[in-house]
């Protein structure tokens, strides 16, 4: 049996606290109403500008102060996708992200006249509807990106019941541990999806029936983008999965204690429907709650790209916490030939994402199909450093690493790379949700940080203590005999 | 100077793995081990050095991703930057996503073939080689052990027929 550490226990708790407080910051320093919004960007454009919005946005090139408001112009020519890499200045990319609006405002200054008022008055809000949005996004990507590393780990598990896995048996409580979070993170999620559903943010603009009422894309998708059906099939993927957990762990508690075959078989069966059930689910939960931030944009593949992202987290969570807790002398029949195949999942899947990041991204760049590619010109232009720099974590790091077969037996090698592949995971979520929810505002700051922390404490607690109430060792797993004496 | 060697047969492999170690415990020299199939775990009993294939393959494929990427930059960035349907030909970086298939496959081909021909040169195996089987049923069903004797051939042969050999020859070989 598994004994929570105290140290840990207490380094959870702090966590948590840690979060709630910067969550709680995020919430209180984001601006109320226009005004504070006014004061801001005319503290921007005045003197701090290139302080501040050099920090916010290191990825664009450098601020030129002189040429700041005459970007607007040739802000048509930066967001024409011909050429992905601009050099334009941080201005320009606040413009360009609203290029359709301006593209609209500027012909709208041909003809007719538009007061610089008007103009005026949406950029503010615009920008305060980005700034409001920022604790809400932070606070989301935290909380989808747990949730989904469970689920990955439960996915990974429910794999290698069906495949009657010889050598992972032994991790199967340590997997059912981490799956423990997934009912506790799928309650939380679900209370945030109800806040958007509730108007208490701006996280989905389809929820906004201002904004469907002048969107005639949103509106044609209405049908499918609505929020009773939206939330319905929300409680329904997170109950089916969380069952699955449930039933699963309970049939394998219940086959320790059997004298035959049965609840493994029942195990076996339950594992191959869920497999059905979460690959649909899991391909129309990535529509609903990652695809729908950016309503005017679509991809086919989308749901393996959002699979293989949280996949290869899940295994490497999987990955971690049996190193800590082999390391504290719990897990016995765990050898290193047990963490090289860890870590060989590691590598693949890692190269798996890859496979689809960049097939998603050249076949939308290649064709260059305007509908498709602002998802992409907004991620280059103001996320370049996040957007680039999740691919050098996710794959060239993992593929230089754990291409050696020495190195996946190493507990600190393997750590390290545990830890950036976790990292360039969360920033790969961030990219995903950040620039269709707060835009070029973005910035990993206190609401961030805090909000990870918050769900890195929770997650710790609730996978460890679960870890606690039953031991680590199935008894009567056919296979388990075998996984004991795996060596590669 | 004669040059006799010792052919222990044996006709199973957990047998040939433990004359294998008794062998090596026995600090009698192993030349060679016929095998019909690889016997897991026969190298780490011999005691022979892990293979640097891998390492090539890798050199090998670090190569094929330079290659990849210097032709296509000479050829589509340097020689004629052409705009083909619009992409930008500028520099390698901007059309870079078009040319990542070629970059990729390449990398691959040369890892995989330049790998594979240095394990034959390695193995020297090549077409019209002559076979080098000390006795046809090693491709077969049987193992045979090779040890070197030196002035001690009744205490060879002996101790091979103790470790379970089905058959012990003693061969003069040129």
């Amino acid at each position: 049996m598994y004994t929570f550490s105290s140290k840990l226990k207490t380094f959870s708790f702090l966590l948590m606290a840690m979060g709630v407080l910067g969550i709680g910051y995020g919430f209180w320093s984001a601006p109320k109403d226009i005004q504070e919004v006014e004061t801001l960007l005319a503290a921007e454009s005045h003197g701090s500008h290139g302080e501040v919005k050099h920090e916010t946005s290191k990825s664009v090139g450098a601020y030129d102060a002189s040429k700041g408001h005459e970007e607007s112009q040739s802000t048509k020519e930066e967001s024409n996708p011909k050429v992905l890499h601009t050099n334009s200045t941080s201005e320009a990319v606040t413009e360009s992200h609203e290029s359709s609006l301006h593209a609209e405002v500027a012909e709208k200054k041909g003809g007719h006249e538009i007061s610089e008022e008007t103009e005026h008055a949406e950029h503010l809000n615009h920008v305060l509807h980005q700034l409001q949005n920022k604790p809400w996004a932070a606070f989301y990507v935290a909380c989808i990106f747990f949730m989904l590393v469970s689920l990955g780990v439960l996915s990974f598990y429910a794999i290698q019941q069906v495949a009657q896995a010889g050598w992972s048996p032994v991790l199967f409580r340590v997997m059912q541990g981490i799956t423990s979070y997934l009912p506790v993170g799928s309650v939380v999620f679900f209370i945030v999806l109800l806040l958007c559903g509730l108007h208490l943010n701006h996280l989905f603009i389809w929820l906004d029936p201002e904004v469907v009422a002048t969107d005639k894309l949103i509106a044609n998708k209405a049908g499918y983008l609505n929020f009773p059906f939206w939330i319905v099939r929300a409680a329904i993927f997170l109950t089916g999965w969380s069952l699955y957990h449930y039933y699963s762990r309970k049939n394998c508690l219940a086959q320790d204690e059997a004298s035959d075959d049965l609840f493994y078989k029942k195990n076996f069966k339950l594992s191959a429907m869920f497999l059905v059930f979460f690959i649909v689910t899991e391909s129309i939960m990535s529509w609903d709650w990652i695809m729908s931030i950016d309503p005017h944009w679509f991809s086919t593949l989308f749901g393996w790209y959002v699979f293989s992202s949280f996949f290869v987290s899940g295994i490497t969570t999987i990955a971690l916490v049996t190193l800590y807790l082999k390391s504290r002398g719990f897990l016995e029949h765990v050898n290193t030939s047990h963490i090289h195949d860890l870590a060989k999942f590691m590598f693949g899947f890692s190269i798996f994402w890859t496979y689809l990041w960049f097939s998603q991204y050249m076949l939308i760049w290649y064709a260059n199909i305007p509908e498709e590619v602002t998802y992409y010109i907004t991620r280059i232009e103001l996320y370049n450093l996040p957007f680039f720099g999740a691919v050098v974590m996710n794959f060239v790091f993992p593929l230089l690493i754990l291409v050696n077969t020495d190195f996946k037996r190493i507990t600190w090698v393997l750590v390290m790379a545990g830890a950036v592949i976790l990292v360039g995971h969360y920033i790969d979520f961030f990219n995903m949700i950040m620039p269709g929810t707060v835009g070029d505002r973005w910035f990993i700051g206190v609401s961030e940080i805090a909000s990870v922390l918050f769900f890195l404490g929770l997650f710790i607690y609730v996978v460890f203590t679960a870890l606690t109430k039953v031991p680590l060792l199935p008894k009567r797993n056919p296979f388990i005999e075998e996984s004991k004496h795996f060596h590669y | 100077m004669s040059n006799k060697v010792i052919y222990a047969i044996y006709n199973d492999d957990d047998i040939l793995m433990d004359a294998v170690k008794k062998t090596r415990a026995a600090h009698h020299h192993i030349e060679e081990v016929f095998t019909p199939f690889p016997v897991h775990g026969l190298d780490k009993a011999m005691g022979i050095a892990p293979t640097r294939l891998a390492i090539c393959a890798f050199l090998y494929g670090c190569i094929g991703i330079s290659v990849a990427t210097a032709m296509m930059n000479y050829i589509m960035i340097q020689d004629w930057p052409q705009d083909i349907g619009g992409k930008p030909s500028f520099s390698y970086i901007e059309n870079m996503p078009a040319f990542v298939p070629i970059m990729f496959e390449l990398t691959v081909f040369f890892a995989a073939h330049l790998m594979v021909i240095t394990f034959y040169m390695r193995s020297k195996l090549w077409p019209f080689k002559e076979a080098e089987n000390p006795d046809v049923r090693t491709t077969d069903d049987h193992f045979l052990m090779e040890v070197a004797v030196k002035d001690n051939e009744e205490e060879l042969v002996s101790f091979f027929q103790s470790t379970g050999a089905v058959e012990v020859k003693v061969i003069e070989k040129h």
